[in-house]
């Protein structure tokens, strides 16, 4: 079952897509997420899937045309990044508001202006309150286990919610690595048919999606939309149950790693956590007590799970690669800060903004901020609340 | 702490110098290694100078970060001497392979290279013997199969039929596997 392959974070989208096999993909090219449907394009004219490929004029009609189909009652993807998916932004809405589980890729990049192609999670964070179910991927086997899983997650029993995954442009989607990829069939049986709840080609029970819904019932709607989310708690752990029987690998909401008995912690989503969890090993040799946490979900944010995992810590370092202008820290921050905030004791909650526009995080900076943590142990002082790591000043 | 062997290549946009590092990845995949290929990424044109890199280690990979203390260094056209510094961040045990005509110590003189070991081959020329074409990517990896102990070349000439059957003509590749044995055989050293 399943070989070992090296390929880019990019292809192994491209196979777990073609494994897939969904009803319609629309895509529009944007870097450095285009090599993904380029790819899939290709299994498309070679008729390894069944698939519709739609190409359109841009990511709001890419995002348009997967909406329609995913109505129509398809199984639907696409692969965007930075300002493809920011164009997307009105669509993105009227997706999860019409409770279509489509399964989106993200190639994280940066958002212009100034234009920059590399990796950061900008475009990501900025959808974070479209309605959509959020995961993160530290290499590109991550993000092929995440988008298998998507599937599942988004058509779940009471969720029926778009997912999209996230995966770190250039750094994670141009690089290869080594992949264990499933067998073709395992895929297929996995998934499943899929059976939509509502198609609106079932003429035997007309129905109408997206109608003018005023002061009367908008509320309700919204409403459900979050009970929506709530259930995605329960449907990802099912889902990470049936595939790490299918394939070994176990996932949750997050990955703990060298925690349990550290006094400092350190947060990252994306490649960063790999980085992270290689100084956390080299520190631990010389006795350094620090761990670290990799959220893989951020939408829903899993706050109960994260407090008791991080409870009991001295100090925590969090780390965003995106920025919130204006707000008390970055996305990743006010989030964990947040869920800390009602525990009797919680540890003393730094942050770090770094590696914007691809900007490389390296070992020594990772260092330096377990530095900063252990100033914060000794003195039970913050210097610094927010710091921008890897920045001229 | 994990053992990691890093690799920097310097090339020009248009030798294969990617493709060099993807087949060095994929054949120490084959040896039962865990590996990372990827390129610095800025503007792509013929002729500009570009960086790949590379990391291999018998367990698993988890750096995400820049590679800046390569212990291999494979400069695919010594043209870029004297434009980007091959040297920095190297470590003391440095393994230099360079395509060059030159033997390895003019080439540690004239680029004033302090540490480690240099290796000089002829790829350009040899290139142009077997494909008829200046690609000096595939005997740089015969080469690096010579001087290090992270490939084999059983496994790189298995890994480059594979790589290239895919684009290139059953002739094409023949002829790659040959520039490959003749720079295995022909590498210099100190």
């Amino acid at each position: 079952m399943g070989k070992i392959v090296a390929m880019t974070g990019n292809i192994a989208v491209a196979n777990a897509m073609r494994q897939i096999n969904p009803d319609v993909c629309a895509a529009y090219p944007i870097t450095p997420s285009t090599e993904v449907m380029q790819q899939f394009s290709n299994f498309v004219a070679d008729g390894k899937v069944d698939t519709e490929l739609v190409t359109v004029e841009s990511e709001h009609s890419a995002m348009s045309a997967c909406i329609g189909s995913s109505a129509a009652g398809g199984r639907v993807m696409t692969a965007t990044s930075a300002n493809g998916l920011a164009l997307m932004w009105e669509m993105l809405y009227i997706a999860s508001g019409n409770r279509l589980p489509i399964a989106m890729m993200v190639i994280n990049r940066a958002l212009s202006a100034p234009i920059n192609i590399h990796g950061d999670h900008s475009d990501e964070m900025g959808a974070r309150d479209a309605g959509w179910i959020q995961m993160y991927s530290e290499n590109g086997q991550e993000a092929y286990d995440n988008l298998i899983q998507a599937i599942l997650i988004g058509e779940s029993e009471g969720v029926l919610l778009p997912v999209m995954v996230g995966m770190d442009g250039f750094i994670i989607s141009h690089s290869i690595e080594n992949l264990s990829m499933l067998d073709d069939q395992q895929v297929k049986d996995f998934l499943g048919e899929y059976k939509p709840l509502h198609p609106l080609l079932n003429v035997n029970k007309p129905l109408t999606m997206g109608p003018l819904d005023l002061q009367d019932y908008y509320s309700e709607h919204k409403r459900q939309q979050t009970e929506a989310m709530e259930l995605v708690k329960p449907a990802i752990l099912k889902v990470a149950k049936d595939f790490a029987a299918l394939s070994g690998r176990t996932y949750g909401f997050f990955e703990t790693h060298r925690l349990d008995d550290a006094e400092m912690g350190i947060i990252a989503l994306g490649s960063a956590a790999g980085t992270a969890r290689h100084v956390v090993d080299g520190l631990r040799e010389k006795g350094i007590k620090v761990g670290m946490l990799k959220l893989r979900v951020f939408r829903p944010f899993p706050s109960e799970e994260l407090q008791q995992a991080l409870g009991h810590l001295k100090s925590l370092a969090v780390m965003d690669r995106s920025e919130s202008f204006g707000a008390a820290g970055g996305p990743v921050f006010s989030e964990v800060r947040s869920a800390l905030y009602d525990l009797p004791t919680r540890p003393k909650t730094i942050n770090y903004i770094y590696g914007l526009g691809g900007r490389d995080l390296g070992i020594a900076n990772i260092e330096q901020v377990v530095a900063d943590l252990q100033e914060i142990n000794q003195t039970g002082k913050i210097k610094n609340l927010i710091t921008h790591l890897t920045v001229r000043e | 702490m994990q053992k990691i062997t890093e690799v920097r290549w310097h090339g020009r946009g248009g030798q294969g110098t990617v493709t060099a590092a993807k087949i060095f990845a994929e054949t120490a995949m084959s040896g039962g290694n865990h590996v990372q290929a990827f390129p610095e990424y800025g503007p792509e044109r013929m002729g500009a100078p570009l960086r790949a890199y590379n990391r291999v280690s018998a367990t698993p990979l988890s750096l995400h970060c820049q590679v800046t203390n390569p212990k291999i260094v494979v400069v695919v056209d010594n043209t870029l001497f004297g434009t980007v510094d091959v040297t920095e961040g190297t470590p003391e045990d440095a393994i230099y392979v360079i395509n060059t005509p030159d033997d390895p110590k003019t080439v540690r003189e004239k680029n004033r290279i302090t540490n480690g070991s240099v290796y000089t081959v002829d790829a350009t020329r040899i290139s142009l013997e077997t494909l008829g074409r200046p690609i000096p990517n595939t005997p740089m990896l015969g080469a690096l199969a010579k001087v290090t102990d992270v490939i084999s070349k059983e496994n790189l000439i298995a890994d480059t039929k594979t790589n290239l059957s895919k684009k290139l003509s059953e002739d094409v590749v023949q002829k790659n596997l040959e520039a490959i044995n003749r720079a295995y055989e022909e590498v210099k050293s100190e």
